[in-house]
């Protein structure tokens, strides 16, 4: 069984959305990010204390028509992509005292 | 009647011979003083149509000349805040501003280029606070609404305004003031030229419209979506400060703004048929 990992969005990040996706500024040179409608799901609950696993269960297979081994493929190639761009933290524990980013729904 | 020559002798002791202007933009006067009154009197004829009408000003910055070949390389431009205190340093210039004060001193030689970057750099710093910014941009009034075209050097700032019909009043043709106040946003005119090299008219009037500018075989306005505008916006909003507070703030400014103010891509040829559009 493969191990839990956690996610958190970085505090050092500004972040908006706008319709369905998100974009996102990072605070370490200001370089823009946008992520997709799923993407974006999934951003919004990497809360630090939701597993990844949980998140693409209850989140992304629960709105859109996707398989799950794919869904946990295509989340553990995005979240990995995020973090390696300091806006996304991976933990094999839950992360704790997550800051929110600032967020304002369009 | 607008009062074009706002020179005033301070009468104080301590500021003997001390001169100064106010330079009023976006509704925000600057007060500059100096002690060289032909310095005072290039800003003047710099700044004409922005010379505030009044003593009062928000902030002050005290100018001092520095002597040929102290300053003058064109280095690039830092703007850094430490302790509460801000620093502006370029080649040409260094400035400090106490925020809580709103008091500077700006070092420079007798040029209007460097007070001029000094007082953009100020402006996008107190914009940033309140969710307004500066903007590659040109501006125009009609029918008592404005437009702005953004856009890089030679996207067509200039040449959209030369074409402007004679109904519609030019506020820039480089780099437009945009002010938010009481949830919606207005631009102002200013004194920040591109090509054209003239001044744009101290007026201002709410946005109707953002343009995103391009050349093309034929006049053609298409929507654009939020995240490509909100992009294409914060690639034209100028910002200076190496400040990761701020720089959120101009980031949340631009998507608030994307959320509130229709922006499309306008691709035209050079005529004046493109204004027909315009409205």
């Amino acid at each position: 069984m493969m191990e839990k990992r956690y996610v958190a969005r970085s505090s050092e990040i500004a972040a908006r959305k706008l319709g369905s996706e998100m974009m996102i500024m990072s605070g370490r040179d200001s370089t823009l990010y946008t992520l997709n409608e799923v993407a974006t799901v999934i951003w919004e609950a990497a809360d630090g204390s939701t597993s990844l696993d949980e998140i693409v269960r209850s989140r992304v297979c629960s709105q859109f028509e996707v398989q799950l081994d794919v869904a946990l493929q295509d989340a553990e190639t995005l979240v990995e992509q995020l973090a390696s761009h300091g806006i996304l933290s991976i933990s094999n524990e839950p992360i704790p005292r997550v800051i929110p980013a600032r967020q304002e729904a369009r | 009647m607008r009062e074009l020559t706002a020179s005033i002798d301070c009468p104080s002791t301590s500021a003997r011979n001390r001169h100064e202007l106010v330079i009023e933009i976006g509704n925000i006067p600057v007060c500059v003083r100096t002690a060289n009154s032909a310095f005072l009197q290039m800003l003047e004829n710099r700044y004409v149509g922005f010379v505030g009408s009044t003593r009062h000003a928000d902030y002050e910055f005290e100018v001092e000349l520095a002597p040929p070949g102290e300053v003058g390389a064109d280095d690039d431009l830092c703007v850094l805040r430490r302790a509460g205190r801000w620093s502006f340093e370029r080649g040409d210039f260094r400035a400090e501003w106490d925020p809580s004060s709103n008091q500077g001193s700006i070092r420079q030689s007798a040029n209007p280029y460097s007070i001029d970057s000094v007082l953009r750099i100020v402006h996008t710093l107190v914009l940033a606070r309140e969710g307004s910014f500066l903007v590659h941009a040109a501006s125009a009034v009609r029918n008592g609404r404005a437009f702005l075209f953004a856009g890089a050097s030679g996207a067509g700032k200039t040449t959209i305004s030369s074409l402007a019909p004679k109904d519609a009043v030019l506020l820039t043709d480089e780099i437009s003031y945009v002010r938010r106040h009481e949830g919606g946003y207005f631009a102002f005119g200013t004194p920040f030229a591109g090509e054209l090299a003239k001044s744009g008219e101290n007026t201002s009037a709410p946005i109707a419209a953002l343009y995103l500018l391009a050349k093309g075989p034929e006049n053609r306005i298409e929507p654009v979506g939020p995240v490509d505008s909100s992009r294409a916006l914060l690639e034209s909003i100028l910002f200076f400060a190496q400040d990761p507070e701020l720089v959120q703030s101009v980031f949340q400014a631009a998507c608030e703004f994307v959320c509130r103010v229709p922006i499309y891509r306008l691709t035209f040829v050079p005529d004046a048929r493109v204004w027909e559009m315009i409205a």
